[in-house]
């Protein structure tokens, strides 16, 4: 039976779905949201699903507590939350927070953008081996034992012997009568994909052209990751040269000095050739720049590395050019002149934190 | 009733220790419940059957998360309703469900005894039920979200009554503010007392006129204002007289009439729980703990009284009081002779062996309610004894500190969080403000602000209801500010304030 709590519970979550996708452009905008991931679980704040009401503002009302302490004395924790302000009791006013998984997440992104769902490319079809524990054995650790399945066994065996009387109905198991849940092997598809991130450090990206490539990065992982099983991620940073780094110096390393940008391309490349096949993998490279690459000759040894080399290895290339005050933004128009028509590379321009969430439907609308 | 025979019998038992120590509960019904159901029922105030909205949805999440992250779990739940039903968690250990059915009975005579609840409709169960269907039927004929958007509106305006109505009006008869029917008193003008042959001096004839005359206006003016007096019970005149469909108009009365059942468990929340724990610790303690249970008892009431860091537990704040009263009116500490007494030593040995202890604080549950129980019985003795203090926000360093230990400012800082269910006063004075049907609504500043954003979005909701522009008055900063919206927009502007 449906519980009929069940019923409002669903249709609140229908309406925070429906207040986070009207938000979301905010929320993208602000990234608020990127910290406040647990475990597949993200807390958003939202004050606004409180019902208004004529009530007092916060500061200024005060309340009652007991304990020792002088006057000034701060108060540990929060008061409000259990007690102090019961005698002024104000419901609602704490911050209300909601708890969506990331895979409910990507689904609102995916609404709201209308990004459709991606096909893996179809030149072979991976499968993989998972342990299901469906079966039943006669031996296992106690851990494992099936309960029932041990009873009815103890069950049967009695009344084989003529041991059961249904007047004192006493079920007792012996050794050979447990039964241990088991695991099969089941072939499943599987589909693998992963994410390079390339991002320019060279002095031109500020802070805030960091900070719109780390938003845009956690929103295409957390797309990607509801459409693909298995995900990783790479990340390469460079200015005249390319170096593979990890998350945390990705976001958060400063250096200065000049672009190439062919050097990053390589360096891809490498890492492609080296490490994802690309039967097994969906490879999806990023690159994030200010684009201001150094001098014309290195443009064009990008456009044939990319030709080339990275085309034939990726589901999709995806450029996304951060406004700079400092940047001369060459380079996203030296692709789109070179590459016109071409399906495998998507470039966007992002101005500013606004335009995050149109750059992201601009690199996966196409569904590959 | 689903209980064991085992726990009936407990229950039995529990109930006959109440009588006889004086408690008159309700006939209560209890149910056993698991954990979700207890959310279940808590999320929708009480009543199982209750309409439908997401808001009882969201409750229900925040209370879940509670229990999953072990924050907050509800023993019982008991519904003020003849029978009284209670519901038990299933889970409960013996100790505590012999605890919770004690507590359960103290709540059930305090709901049929205490005065404040006199008015309140005792079959809500079917009441409820009945809002039930009357919701449910709107949603088939109007659709989800035309209901669902007046109902958050119906939410928005709640607090929009008037908690002292329910015993200014007659049963049956017509509201405060409604009243005034009767044929008006004859204008009288004052005369100052003078001999015959002076009068003419003293009262001179034109002067008496002219008042008379003004009274006259005054009274006219009186007569076409609408409403005649400001009302506080908003939500009755926007029933009355708001141009709604009508079931539209069903919901909103459905809404003030929930109002008006859940007010004197708002004024009571510390008298009553604090009732509650004192029979439970005193029927426990005197009558129904065994030995081997003496340790669970004392940890399970321990944690329902423990204070946290600072904060103040209402359940400790009431059923200290009553121990406090109880003592008190045993040893004769209270009256004149008591009160002019200075000297410590004296006072601290007082007692007259009065025993009238059990009495007082029976006649105390009768008659109280929160805001009278802690102005008469909060004393300097008892706040020292507790530590009581008021904290108020910092600014400068941004957090919560003690700010005074002064009892009466404690005493003032509990009563002003009391006082009108610690919501802004509020009322209507104008129906048809500047001649164009436009709502005023006046809000008297009690020394802190409105919270502004609400205000404007309040605004809203009421607009949807009226149907024409609506305004507030009141203090921002110290300064006269009129809130409107007018359908399209927000505004604000200065005004004078009387």
């Amino acid at each position: 039976m449906v519980r009929k709590i069940e019923n409002d519970h669903a249709r609140f979550r229908d309406i925070v779905r429906g207040r986070i996708k009207q938000d979301l452009r905010k929320y993208i905008s602000r990234g608020e949201l990127i910290g406040r991931v647990g475990k597949n679980i993200v807390s958003i704040p939202l004050p606004q699903l409180e019902l208004p009401r004529f009530r007092y503002g916060r500061v200024g009302t005060g309340g009652v507590g007991s304990g020792d302490g002088e006057a000034g004395t701060p108060l540990s924790g929060e008061p409000g939350e259990s007690g102090g302000e019961n005698a002024g009791d104000q419901p609602g006013e704490h911050l209300l927070e909601v708890d969506v998984s990331l895979a409910e997440l990507a689904r609102i992104l995916g609404e709201e953008l209308q990004l459709p769902r991606i096909k893996p490319r179809g030149r072979r079809l991976l499968e993989s081996d998972v342990e299901r524990y469906t079966g039943i054995r006669r031996t296992g650790p106690e851990s494992l034992r099936h309960f029932k399945r041990t009873f009815r066994e103890a069950l049967k065996r009695q009344i084989m012997m003529g041991l059961y009387d249904p007047a004192r109905p006493r079920i007792i198991p012996i050794r050979e009568d447990r039964r241990y849940r088991s695991w099969n092997l089941k072939r499943v598809p599987e589909s693998n994909a992963v994410l390079i991130y390339c991002m320019d450090v060279s002095g031109s990206m500020g802070d805030e052209q960091k900070e719109i490539v780390r938003i845009e990065a956690f929103w295409i992982d957390t797309w990607l990751r509801s459409q693909y099983k298995n995900i990783v991620t790479r990340y390469i940073v460079h200015d005249a040269t390319a170096k593979e780094v990890d998350q945390h110096t990705f976001y958060h390393l400063r250096e200065s000095g000049g672009t190439k940008i062919s050097a990053a391309y390589e360096l891809v490349d490498k890492i492609v050739s080296r490490d994802y096949s690309s039967d097994e993998w969906n490879v999806y490279p990023f690159h994030f720049s200010d684009g201001d690459n150094w001098g014309s000759d290195d443009t064009r040894r990008c456009v044939d590395l990319l030709r080339d080399q990275v085309f034939p290895r990726v589901n999709l290339f995806c450029y996304g050019q951060v406004k700079s005050p400092y940047g001369s933004g060459k380079f996203k128009k030296a692709l789109d002149e070179h590459f016109a028509g071409n399906e495998m590379l998507v470039t966007s321009e992002i101005q500013s934190r606004e335009g995050i969430l149109d750059s992201i439907r601009e690199f996966l609308r196409h569904g590959k | 009733m689903n209980l064991p025979a085992d726990m009936r019998k407990g229950v039995d038992e529990i109930e006959g220790h109440a009588r006889e120590a004086g408690l008159e509960p309700f006939p209560t019904v209890f149910e056993l419940v698991d954990v979700d159901e207890m959310n279940e029922v808590a999320a929708l105030g009480g009543f199982p059957t209750r309409y439908p909205h997401w808001r009882f949805g969201m409750e229900y999440e925040g209370l879940r998360k509670g229990h999953v992250y072990g924050l907050q779990r509800i023993f019982e739940l008991v519904i003020n309703n003849n029978p009284c039903y209670a519901y038990l968690l299933k889970s409960n250990t013996p100790v505590i469900q012999k605890i919770v059915i004690a507590h359960v009975f103290g709540h059930s005579d305090f709901f049929k005894n205490n005065m404040w609840f006199v008015k309140t409709n005792r079959r809500m169960m079917d009441e409820m039920a009945n809002h039930g269907t009357r919701v449910r039927k709107a949603i088939e004929r109007y659709g989800l979200e035309r209901v669902e958007n007046f109902l958050d509106v119906c939410h928005t305006l709640e607090n929009l009554v008037d908690p002292t109505l329910p015993f200014a009006a007659l049963p049956g008869g017509p509201a405060r503010g409604a009243s005034a029917e009767t044929e008006p008193a004859p204008i009288a003008v004052r005369r100052l007392k003078s001999k015959d042959y002076m009068d003419r001096f003293v009262n001179p004839p034109d002067l008496l006129a002219a008042r008379r005359q003004k009274a006259e206006e005054e009274r006219e003016k009186q007569r076409k204002r609408f409403p005649r007096e400001p009302r506080k019970d908003v939500l009755q005149f926007l029933v009355e007289n708001a141009p709604l469909e009508r079931w539209e108009r069903d919901l909103l009365t459905m809404t003030r009439e929930e109002m008006y059942y859940f007010v004197p468990q708002m004024q009571t929340k510390t008298l009553n729980e604090g009732w509650a724990a004192f029979w439970h610790s005193t029927l426990m303690t005197s009558r129904i703990l065994r030995d081997a249970e003496v340790v669970d008892y004392a940890d399970c009431h321990s944690a329902t009284l423990g204070g946290g860091s600072g904060a103040l537990n209402p359940y400790k704040l009431g059923i200290e009081l009553f121990r406090d009263i109880e003592e008190r009116w045993n040893k004769g500490r209270f009256g004149p002779e008591w009160d002019s007494c200075d000297d410590l030593d004296r006072r601290s040995r007082w007692d007259l062996h009065l025993g009238l202890g059990r009495e007082k604080i029976f006649e105390v549950r009768r008659i109280y309610n929160d805001i009278g129980f802690i102005d008469e019985f909060i004393t300097e003795e008892f706040c020292h004894r507790h530590k009581l203090f008021t904290y108020r926000w910092n600014a400068q360093t941004n957090r919560y500190e003690i700010a005074d230990r002064d009892w009466r400012k404690v005493k003032q800082q509990l009563l002003f969080g009391l006082t009108n269910l610690g919501s802004p006063h509020i009322t209507v004075v104008d129906g048809n403000y500047g001649n164009r049907g436009e709502m005023y609504l006046v809000h008297r500043h009690e020394g802190v602000d409105l919270r502004l954003d609400h205000a404007r979005d309040t605004l809203r909701g009421l607009f949807r209801i009226w149907q024409r522009p609506v305004h507030i008055e009141t203090l921002v900063e110290g300064k006269g500010k009129l809130l409107s919206y007018d359908g399209q927009e927000n505004t604000e502007k200065d005004v004078k304030v009387a």
